[in-house]
Formats: structure tokens, C-alpha cells, sequence
């Protein structure tokens, strides 16, 4: 495109994550969603005068363990601070944050665009609570509140500007992701909004330090969005910038079924938040013992299974990086990895048939019933020549629906490949008599007839027939 | 410090109020009155003292992640100006 060549994008991303814990941040009220409206309500939530919050420790401790996996450092004093606005999701017209002593600060992760890896800088993330959800109604003229969300507790990661690309944006996102479902502090189901992604854009003409006017992009409610909604941000400032225009500092809603971005009006007025301490919570000290206990919950994260993977396993770095990408994932090539030794087999059947029956029917692997140990014992079965490579097609197929051992789907469906000589000659015969012009062919120099007869073997055998010996019996039949 | 007449209206416009001329001049005096007394805290020597953020000497004040009962929505929706289907109806903010 010509906007890469003219100018260089400049990206930050917000991005808020719901924590999946119990309870709300500050009340005992349900984080669950789905539920009917306002049933998950109590006064703290609905910021009734004269209640008082107070601080859900997992929630502390959720954030403070995905800012460690963020290489953040984290905050020895961190406080909650109100954040000022007239809105009518929020009930007590302000929202509790964190200003200026966030949990954790001055992090970074590695993304990989194009085979290279980029290290992207983590700004800050706090901890704060969610606001309820509004539905428009009435031609647009009244909402409906629904404050079931409200004091869900978030944490918001705000990246340094250092991405460049929509596409290193997408990476960033699902990168973002995969540590946080290591972590388990999220289950990050973008679909229920529980990770959210605002972006701040900006062009510059190439060599130029200073950044450009930049405009915050909201409404981007999947990754591919987020993608598509900087590809068309870029070329629309590109755009303004060739013509000697000037780039309006705004917010923007970007309209994915449309493919182009909005401005918000009426949020041109700057904000002014007007910040102070939360009188209601008192501070937080952080101490090292604390520190060290969140930290030896984080488990071996994406980048270094990755790295283990490729290494121990010499696993292409492609396919690491994709196993590694989805924790489940990863567990389950592990899991396999228990019941046969060929890690590049394993790799190969979730590379290939495992991802591509996952994304042909838009499915997660949790969706499907096949485990580790089906996919390691159906490799150990084809190894010893039990089955053949056309019938663990079959096998596994059927384990993804039926989770049965491979050992089990063999035996009922009779899939045993048939590697005894005399049973197979006696086929190998019959072919060779029932096709005496394939034969003929053959044995006048048609090597390619020998396909045809050992598809027919294969085809009288269901498939079971051991290839390489039909092979080898079927040359030697002819040649003599 | 003090306040103008304009530092009123930013407030006044920030929390929603609408004041008559005749207010904002009482709230510009009033609220430079009240600056003007809390002014008496710089007198103290604050030299050797750590700024806090919270005036209680306590800290860590947390609860265990244990799910309580939530208020029945007839309680909830008592409060409400008008409602549909269980949730609170309000004139829509348009953005």
C-alpha cells in the first residue's frame, strides 16, 4: 500500500481485560455473565449513599500476577483513585481506578510479525471495575441500564507507541491473550467483552521523530477488527496528510460491517476526569513476601514453551509458535507427548488435521473430545504398523467425536491393517486376475498401471492393507 | 490560589449545574473564602512528614473473593425513574 511508503504508523493500544474472578472488586455481588439484568446488584454496586467498598484481594492479586507476566515491576504503594464522569452506565458518576500508582509499570512482550520479533512496551496497568451496559431504545431516544457489569474488576494494559503495523497490532492483542488465558486471569472471550481494545493512530512522514496528530479508534470488537479498523484509519489520515490537510485529534468509532470509522462527537470537549484519591479504600502496600508468593503462581509462559519446544523437541518455529499460542493447546501437545515419543508427529496431526477440523467448523479444541492421550497411543499404533497412515485418518476423525482410545475405535470398526503375507496374496492374486489389460500394461513397461492395482487391492482390503507390502507383493507377483 | 468566575463556570458546566449570574458571583466568593481558610495548612511545618493520600494509619483493608447474595430486583428497580424488562430506563445520551 502507498501509505507504508510515505509514512510510518504510530499505534498504542489500550486494552482492557475482565479478571474472572467470583465476586465484583469491591462488593460480594456475582461476576457471572448472562445473567437476567440488575439480579447481580447489591448498594455497593449500585453506589448507594453511605456504602463502603471494599477490595477483593483476588482481584489484587489476579492483576498483580498479569502485570508480572507482562515484565511489569510492581508497585510497593498503589492506591485507588476516582475517576470523574456523567455517564449512565456508571451509577455513582464515577468510576474507581488507579491514577498515578498503578499496580504495575514499565513492562514489555515479545510479538512475532513476519518471522522477526519485536519487543512492544507495556506504559502501565491498573486495576479498576467495569461500567454497566446501555441498550438503546425507543428510535434511539431512551437506554436501557442493565448494572450487572458494573464493579466487574478490570485490569487496563496501556502499550507504549511502539507498534507500527495493524498487523503487529493483531499480533500484540494475541499475544496479550495467550498470557492472559496462562495465566488464568481471564478467560478473554472478546464475544462477551471481556477483553476490549481502544487504539490511538497516528501518521508521520518517515525519518520525522515527532508523532503525528493521533485519533483514538473505539468499537473494535474482535482482533481481525481491530486489524481492519488501523488499515482503514491509516489511509484515511494518509489521505488528510496528502491533500495538506491536518489530522483532527478525536475520537473515533470505527463501524466494522461498514469498514470505516466515525467520529464521536460531542466527546470533542476535553475531558477532565478530575482525579482524586478514593477517600472509601485505603492504600495498598505491596510487600516482597506478597510479591514472591503471586509470582510463583505464573506458570512457564508462551515465549519460553516456545522456546522449549523448538529446542527440546526441534519443532519448526512456526509450529511452536502456533501450539504455544492457545495454552490448551499447548497442554494438550504435552499430554500426547506421555504416551509416544515423536514430538514432530504430534506437532504434524495438530498442525493439520487437529487445527484445520478446529477451523474448518469454528470450533475450540474444548469443543471436541479427543485428548493427548488418544492422539499419543494412535501415533504408537501407527509406528508399530497396527494402522496405516489412510486408516489413523479414520481413527482420528473419530476420536474428535467420539474421544474413544484409538485402541478401542480400531477393534469396533475392524481398521487393523492386514500385514499377513498369505491374506494379502490370496487378494493380490484375485486383483491380478480379475485385471488382465492393467497387467498387460504393466508388464509391457506402464509402470503407472501398478497404481490402478494397488488401488483395488486397497479398495477389496477397505484400506487396511499394509501399502508397502501390497507393494512389494504385487512387484514381485508381476515380475515373476 | 484563587478563583475566577470561569473556574465556577467549568465547574458548574463539569458537575451539570446551571447557575444564574447572580450565583456564580456568590460561589466565586464563597469558594475563595473556603480556599483562603484551608490556606491556613501551609502555616504548619510539613518538612519531615510523608505525604499520604489517606489520613487512616491503616492498609490492606481486603475481603475473600466469596459471593454474596445481590438485592431482589424489585429493590433494585425502587430507585429507577422509569423501567423495562428489568432494567432502568433513561433518556439515552447520544454520542
Amino acid at each position: 500500500m502507498s501509505v507504508a511508503n510515505k509514512y510510518e504508523t504510530v499505534v498504542g493500544l489500550e486494552v482492557h481485560v475482565e479478571l474472572h474472578t467470583n465476586s465484583k472488586i469491591f462488593c460480594g455481588c456475582s461476576t457471572a455473565f448472562g445473567a437476567p439484568p440488575n439480579t447481580h446488584t447489591c448498594p455497593v454496586c449500585l453506589g448507594h449513599p453511605g456504602v463502603l467498598p471494599v477490595l477483593n484481594r483476588q482481584a489484587v492479586e489476579y492483576a498483580m500476577k498479569a502485570a508480572m507476566a507482562l515484565n511489569c515491576t510492581i508497585a510497593d504503594v498503589s492506591k485507588f483513585d476516582r475517576k470523574n464522569y456523567f455517564y449512565p452506565d456508571s451509577p455513582k458518576a464515577y468510576q474507581i481506578s488507579q491514577y498515578d500508582q498503578p499496580i504495575g509499570e514499565n513492562g514489555w512482550i515479545d510479538i512475532e510479525v513476519n518471522g522477526e520479533t519485536k519487543r512492544i512496551g507495556i506504559t502501565r496497568l491498573h486495576l479498576e471495575e467495569d461500567a454497566g451496559k446501555l441498550t438503546h431504545v425507543d428510535g434511539g431516544y431512551a437506554s436501557l441500564v442493565d448494572f450487572n457489569r458494573v464493579g466487574t474488576p478490570l485490569v487496563e494494559i496501556v502499550s507504549e507507541p511502539d507498534i507500527r503495523t495493524p498487523e503487529e497490532a493483531k499480533a500484540y492483542l494475541e499475544k496479550l491473550k495467550a498470557i492472559m488465558l496462562y495465566c488464568e486471569v481471564s478467560d478473554v472471550k472478546m464475544e462477551e467483552g471481556s477483553l476490549r481494545c481502544d487504539a490511538n493512530i497516528s501518521l508521520r512522514p518517515w525519518g520525522q521523530e515527532k508523532f503525528g496528530t493521533r485519533a483514538e479508534l473505539k468499537n473494535m470488537n474482535s482482533f481481525r477488527s481491530v486489524q481492519r479498523g488501523l488499515e482503514y484509519e491509516q489511509f484515511r489520515q494518509a489521505e488528510i496528510l496528502d491533500s495538506g490537510g491536518e489530522v483532527v485529534q478525536e475520537t473515533r468509532r470505527y463501524d466494522d460491517a461498514v469498514g470505516k470509522s466515525f467520529s464521536m462527537r460531542g466527546k470533542e470537549e476535553a475531558h477532565d476526569y478530575r482525579y482524586f484519591p478514593d477517600p472509601d479504600l485505603v492504600r495498598l502496600h505491596i510487600s516482597e513476601e506478597w510479591k514472591q508468593s503471586v509470582r510463583a503462581s505464573i506458570p512457564e509462559l508462551p515465549d519460553a514453551r516456545k522456546a522449549r519446544y523448538t529446542a527440546d523437541y526441534g519443532l519448526p518455529a512456526y509450529d511452536a509458535e502456533v501450539i504455544t499460542s492457545s495454552k490448551k493447546l499447548a497442554d494438550f501437545f504435552e499430554d500426547s507427548l506421555n504416551y509416544t515419543k515423536d514430538a514432530k508427529a504430534v506437532s504434524n496431526w495438530i498442525m493439520g488435521d487437529l487445527l484445520g477440523y478446529l477451523n474448518s467448523n469454528g470450533l475450540e479444541l474444548s469443543d471436541v473430545k479427543i485428548t493427548g492421550q488418544g492422539l499419543g497411543e494412535m501415533i504408537g499404533l501407527l509406528e508399530s504398523g497396527t494402522i496405516s497412515g489412510k486408516i489413523a485418518k479414520t481413527v482420528f476423525k473419530s476420536m474428535l467425536e467420539s474421544g474413544k482410545r484409538p485402541q478401542q475405535i480400531v477393534e469396533e470398526q475392524g481398521l487393523v491393517q492386514i500385514s499377513d503375507e498369505g491374506a494379502l496374496l490370496a487378494v493380490v492374486d484375485s486383483i491380478i486376475e480379475k485385471n488382465p489389460q492393467p497387467v498387460e500394461d504393466f508388464k509391457s513397461g506402464n509402470d503407472k498401471a501398478i497404481g490402478f492395482l494397488v488401488g483395488q487391492i486397497m479398495k477389496e482390503t477397505k484400506g487396511k492393507a499394509n501399502p508397502a507390502l501390497v507393494n512389494k507383493l504385487l512387484v514381485d507377483r508381476l515380475k515373476s | 490560589m484563587s478563583i475566577t468566575l470561569k473556574d465556577v463556570e467549568h465547574v458548574a458546566n463539569l458537575a451539570r449545574l446551571e447557575l444564574t449570574d447572580a450565583e456564580k458571583a456568590q460561589f466565586t466568593d464563597q469558594l475563595n473564602a473556603i480556599l483562603k481558610y484551608a490556606e491556613k495548612l501551609n502555616e504548619l511545618d510539613t518538612e519531615n512528614v510523608e505525604p499520604t493520600s489517606h489520613v487512616l494509619p491503616i492498609t490492606n483493608v481486603m475481603r475473600d473473593d466469596v459471593r454474596k447474595e445481590s438485592l431482589p430486583i424489585e429493590k433494585v428497580l425502587l430507585n429507577a425513574p422509569d423501567e423495562e424488562d428489568g432494567q432502568i430506563k433513561v433518556p439515552a445520551v447520544l454520542e
